[in-house]
């Protein structure tokens, strides 16, 4: 497939990389400023090293790569709440073009669910966003192949970094300015981690999953989430929960039409409790039960590998 | 299996006490005797069945072999036991509270929980920093009765928001208390 890669950070940078061991040629590829197309494709090397050096990807104006020759559109933009832009605007005009999208931006598909599905239907186009929830972890495609239907609850942990600081809480009873401060230190929690820490990054995961659960039945959005984060835990409420053989985690549950986030009390060493950075999820569908995936999410690469998972499924 | 034995389980225990001094107490014995770990007691007083008795409902935890004996020891204590099951209180939560508990009086927020009616508290376990007079945690450990989990942890939401207190909820969904 050729493909035009929208955004230059950790994930867009990172589908331009692996592109090629995937079979896949980039076109075109865009930061916020700036355009770099080739019909031939792109050198992977040469654009990303121009961006590190120059801070610019190339010199075509960033509006150039619709008109480049693709076949999908890896929308890596930041992710943004209300209207989703520009992240929308960018899937609306492949779209309008039949070209198909893969999301790694979360916007749309938490924000805009049914603006998005109505623009699908109309193009010839698909948009797939496996993604968006647990990076590279087969969340969505579980769900997919499973059967929405067949699912009546989703629940674990969605945010690496909310779970290395709680992990680290709990292992060095230490309290949460501390360990935030480590977390940046590391490299793990970003300058403005806000999104990580009060829920709201889970709360577009579980957004996600409401609405493909929901199938188009009922539209959610971040509003729709009942949201709380780990700012005001203690360590010695992570104690407390030791001393009982648990542990807070900052849990998402999607079940009965709702979405919840927030701290919760779980099993030390169960399913949902897992350390570090990691991200657990636990699936309850018809027939099989209680699946669990756990592993590596977020990241630059894991996320690119599920964007380019993606495409291979666009292609087949 | 002699771990199933070992499990320590609430019971509900429906006595009907004649309505004489002493009753109460009387009837309590047994169940300390046979190593019942009484939880709370539920006297409606003022309410008398047609036969003229006083219905009281006390709700215990034992392991089922002790719990046995506290029935047999009741029975032959000459106490009427009108029912006497697991069925009440059969699920366990455990809720981490924070906040100024002291200062928005630890023992209403307890009586509280007890008047949900649906919930008893079967342990607590306080972490106040050392001479803090702030904020200070506190894991309860409750049970509830079969079913009746969403409406116990609602019930703690509703006393943690009139009380400013951050509530930490076990997770449930899925069935799992
Ligand atoms: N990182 C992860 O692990 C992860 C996991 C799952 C999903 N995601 C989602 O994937 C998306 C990208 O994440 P990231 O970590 O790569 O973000 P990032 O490092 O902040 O990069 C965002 C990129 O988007 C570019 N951009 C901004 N506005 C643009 C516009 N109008 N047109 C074209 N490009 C524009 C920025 O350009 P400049 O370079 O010029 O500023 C930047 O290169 C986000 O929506 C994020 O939520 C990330």
């Amino acid at each position: 497939m050729r493909l035009c890669v929208l955004g230059a950070g950790a994930v867009g940078s990172a589908v331009v990389e692996l592109a090629a061991e995937h079979g896949h040629v980039v076109t075109a590829f865009a930061d916020s400023e700036s355009a770099a197309v080739d019909a031939d494709g792109l050198d992977a090397d040469a654009v990303r090293s121009k961006k590190r050096d120059d801070g610019v990807v190339g010199e075509a104006d960033p509006g150039a790569v619709f008109d480049a020759d693709y076949d999908v559109l890896v929308e890596a933009t930041p992710t943004t709440l209300g209207d989703a832009e520009p992240g929308f605007s960018h899937v609306e005009r492949a779209l309008a073009d039949d070209r198909h999208v893969v999301l790694a931006n979360k916007g749309p598909v938490a924000e805009r669910y049914a603006d998005l599905r109505a623009l699908e239907a109309e193009s010839e186009g698909i948009v797939r966003f496996g993604a968006t929830v647990g990076g590279a972890l087969p969340i969505l495609s579980t769900i997919e192949d499973v059967g929405p239907s067949r699912v009546s609850a989703v629940y674990g942990v969605l945010n690496g970094t909310a779970n290395f600081i709680l992990s680290r809480m709990a292992a060095e009873g230490l309290d949460y300015e501390h360990v935030l401060a480590e977390a940046q230190d590391l490299g793990v929690a970003e300058a403005d981690p806000t999104f990580d820490v009060d829920g709201t990054d889970t709360a577009l995961k579980g957004v996600i999953v409401a609405n493909v659960l929901s199938d188009g039945e009922t539209e959610f959005t971040l509003d729709d989430a009942e949201v709380e984060g780990i700012q005001e835990l203690s360590g010695s409420m992570l104690d407390l929960a030791q001393e009982d053989g648990q542990t807070i985690r900052l849990i998402v549950e999607v079940a009965d039409g709702a979405v919840r986030v927030g701290p919760r009390l779980v099993p030390e060493n169960g399913a949902v409790a897992p350390s570090g950075t990691e991200n657990a999820v636990q699936i309850e569908a018809d027939y099989c039960g209680r699946l669990g995936i756990t592993g590596r999410g977020a990241g630059g690469p894991e996320t690119a590998s599920a964007v380019l998972t993606d495409v291979e499924r666009l292609a087949d | 299996m002699s771990e199933v034995h070992n499990d320590v389980q609430a019971y509900t225990l429906r006595l009907e006490l004649v309505d004489e001094p002493g009753e109460l107490l009387r009837s309590l014995q047994p169940i300390a005797e046979h190593g019942g770990n009484l939880l709370s007691i539920f006297h409606e007083r003022g309410n008398v069945t047609p036969r003229g008795y006083i219905p009281v409902e006390v709700d215990i935890e034992a392991t089922p072999d002790r719990f046995d004996n506290i029935v047999e020891g009741l029975s032959d204590a000459g106490i009427n036991v009108i029912q006497a099951g697991t069925e009440r209180y059969s699920e366990r939560l455990t809720i981490i509270l924070s906040g100024h508990l002291i200062e928005t009086d630890l023992s209403d927020t307890l009586t509280q929980i007890e008047a949900t009616r649906n919930a008893t508290v079967t342990d607590i376990s306080l972490s106040a920093p050392a001479g803090s007079i702030d904020v200070s945690s506190a894991r309860f450990q409750l049970a509830a009765a079969s079913g009746a989990t969403e409406e116990v942890l609602a019930a703690m939401r509703e006393i943690a928001d009139e009380k400013d207190l951050q509530l930490v909820e076990p997770l449930t969904v899925g069935g799992r208390a």
